[in-house]
């Protein structure tokens, strides 16, 4: 028996990009817990600079959302 | 002796007082999703009521639709219930500027309706359009008509200029007044670190000793993007519209940020971009091209995540929301308003950080155009 998927393969795309985003932001994350670990004096340089790079990585995460949403309108 | 029946009533009445507590709030929010779902639903019945040809659609609650009518551009600016503004319309065609309320296009129960002024203008998904006699949409003659309408978002953004300029030239009086050297008071000190920041932390280390230069430029782009990110959080009035999350408003921002890069850069960033010193002539040629698309994706990068970040976390909080009105109950609003209260508050260092990012990437295009190189054989 086959079920109907119902749907757009947007979805699946924007699914993909999230995967990708959320291995990014996780790597990020070990670094910058990993350096203030080895270096708490750095802690606020290291923090701002992660949250940059976070923001990068969504930023490619959300390109994908638009074009997941452009092919779905 | 006299302790314990002293204190174990108290330590009840509190507990009580406590749950009491509780029990009110959680009463409160069940009363107040309760009543908002009948007031939605009364407003469905006469939307069903009066339209026929929606009929098909009925019962159904489209989400995409939902959401995507919230996001974008507006003639007029929803305030609450049926209550709106209309603004005003600004059209222009091969016969001439015509002004007029954008209340003449729509009908009480905001269906858009035929408005005949030089041509028979009508709604078509937001937009305004000529219509056909018999109303559909004819786009021939609407090619010949050009919409300069103070919009929603265009109506935002005069009302974040009003709060740029009200907080900056009281900073600046003040500033006048009592003279930069001595301690900032009021409104100054609130606003003096968030311009320091934007100095030391952003133009300075980007662009380097000629930063005083792009400092205007900077701290416009910067406290633009924040007032209006922090106004398209707000969901009613005043904000509520999404500017920042428009991608012409970021287009335009873009724009600006390659125009200034360019006509700024020195020789040797157009060195490295047509010529690239100390490659091969092979590696040369091959990079020129590459090097070109990327004077053009940078401020495209810098438009799209501007504009993806806050239209992503519009949509959010609205899908959020939404899941009130998919499951038909009130208690998915136990699941979905904290949720939305937390993505709220996410959108708020979203807000903040976007408009650091992007400044920040400015400053750091500047920086890599303006950048004085020391050729290779000046060292040897």
């Amino acid at each position: 028996m086959l079920l109907e998927v119902v749907g757009s393969v947007a979805a699946i795309g924007a699914g993909l990009a999230a995967i990708g985003a959320g291995i990014g932001i996780g790597q990020i994350g070990k670094g910058a817990v990993e350096g203030i670990a080895r270096q708490p004096e750095a802690a606020n340089d290291i923090r701002a600079n992660m949250i940059v790079a976070a923001a990068f990585v969504e930023a490619v995460a959300l390109f994908a959302v638009v074009v997941a949403l452009l092919g779905n309108g | 002796m006299f302790s314990t029946p002293i204190f174990a009533p108290n330590f009840e009445t509190g507990m009580v007082f406590r749950n009491i507590k509780r029990l009110l709030v959680a009463v409160l929010c069940t009363f107040l999703f309760t009543f908002s779902n009948i007031a939605i639903a009364q407003h469905e019945g006469e939307m069903h009521a009066d339209s026929t040809t929606k009929e098909a659609a009925e019962g159904d609650f489209n989400v995409t639709e939902t959401i995507l009518e919230h996001i974008k551009d507006d003639h007029s600016w929803h305030l609450w219930g049926h209550t709106s503004i209309a603004l005003p319309v600004i059209l222009y065609s091969d016969k001439g500027l015509e002004v007029f309320s954008s209340e003449h296009l729509v009908n009480e129960h905001h269906e858009p309706v035929v408005y005949t002024g030089n041509y028979s203008y009508k709604l078509f998904e937001g937009k305004i359009k000529v219509a056909n006699a018999d109303g559909t949409l004819n786009e021939e003659s609407s090619k010949n008509v050009w919409d300069f309408s103070i919009t929603k978002n265009v109506a935002s953004l005069f009302v974040s200029i009003f709060i740029i300029l009200l907080i900056f030239l009281t900073v600046g009086a003040a500033y006048k007044k009592r003279g930069v050297t001595s301690a900032p008071k009021g409104l100054q000190s609130f606003m003096e670190p968030i311009v320091l920041f934007v100095r030391d932390e952003v133009a300075k280390p980007n662009i380097g000793h000629k930063y005083a230069r792009y400092m205007p430029f900077l701290l416009t782009i910067f406290f633009l993007i924040l007032t209006n990110n922090f106004l398209g959080l707000i969901p009613f009035f005043p904000g509520g519209a999404n500017v920042s999350g428009n991608i012409a408003f970021t287009m335009t921002l873009a724009v600006f940020v390659f125009v200034i890069v360019n006509l700024n850069a020195n020789k040797s960033y157009w060195e490295h971009i047509f010529w690239m010193p100390g490659m091969h002539w092979s590696m040369k040629v091959f990079l020129a091209p590459i090097e070109l698309i990327g004077v053009f994706t940078k401020p495209i990068s810098l438009m799209i995540r501007l504009f993806a970040n806050i239209t992503a976390g519009h949509i959010l909080v609205l899908s959020l929301i939404c899941l009130i009105f998919i499951f038909k109950t009130v208690f998915a609003s136990v699941i979905a308003v904290p949720f939305a209260v937390f993505i709220g508050l996410i959108e708020l260092l979203v807000a903040f950080l976007q408009a650091y990012i992007f400044t920040m990437l400015s400053a750091m295009y500047i920086g890599m155009a303006t950048e004085e190189h020391h050729h290779e054989d000046a060292h040897h």
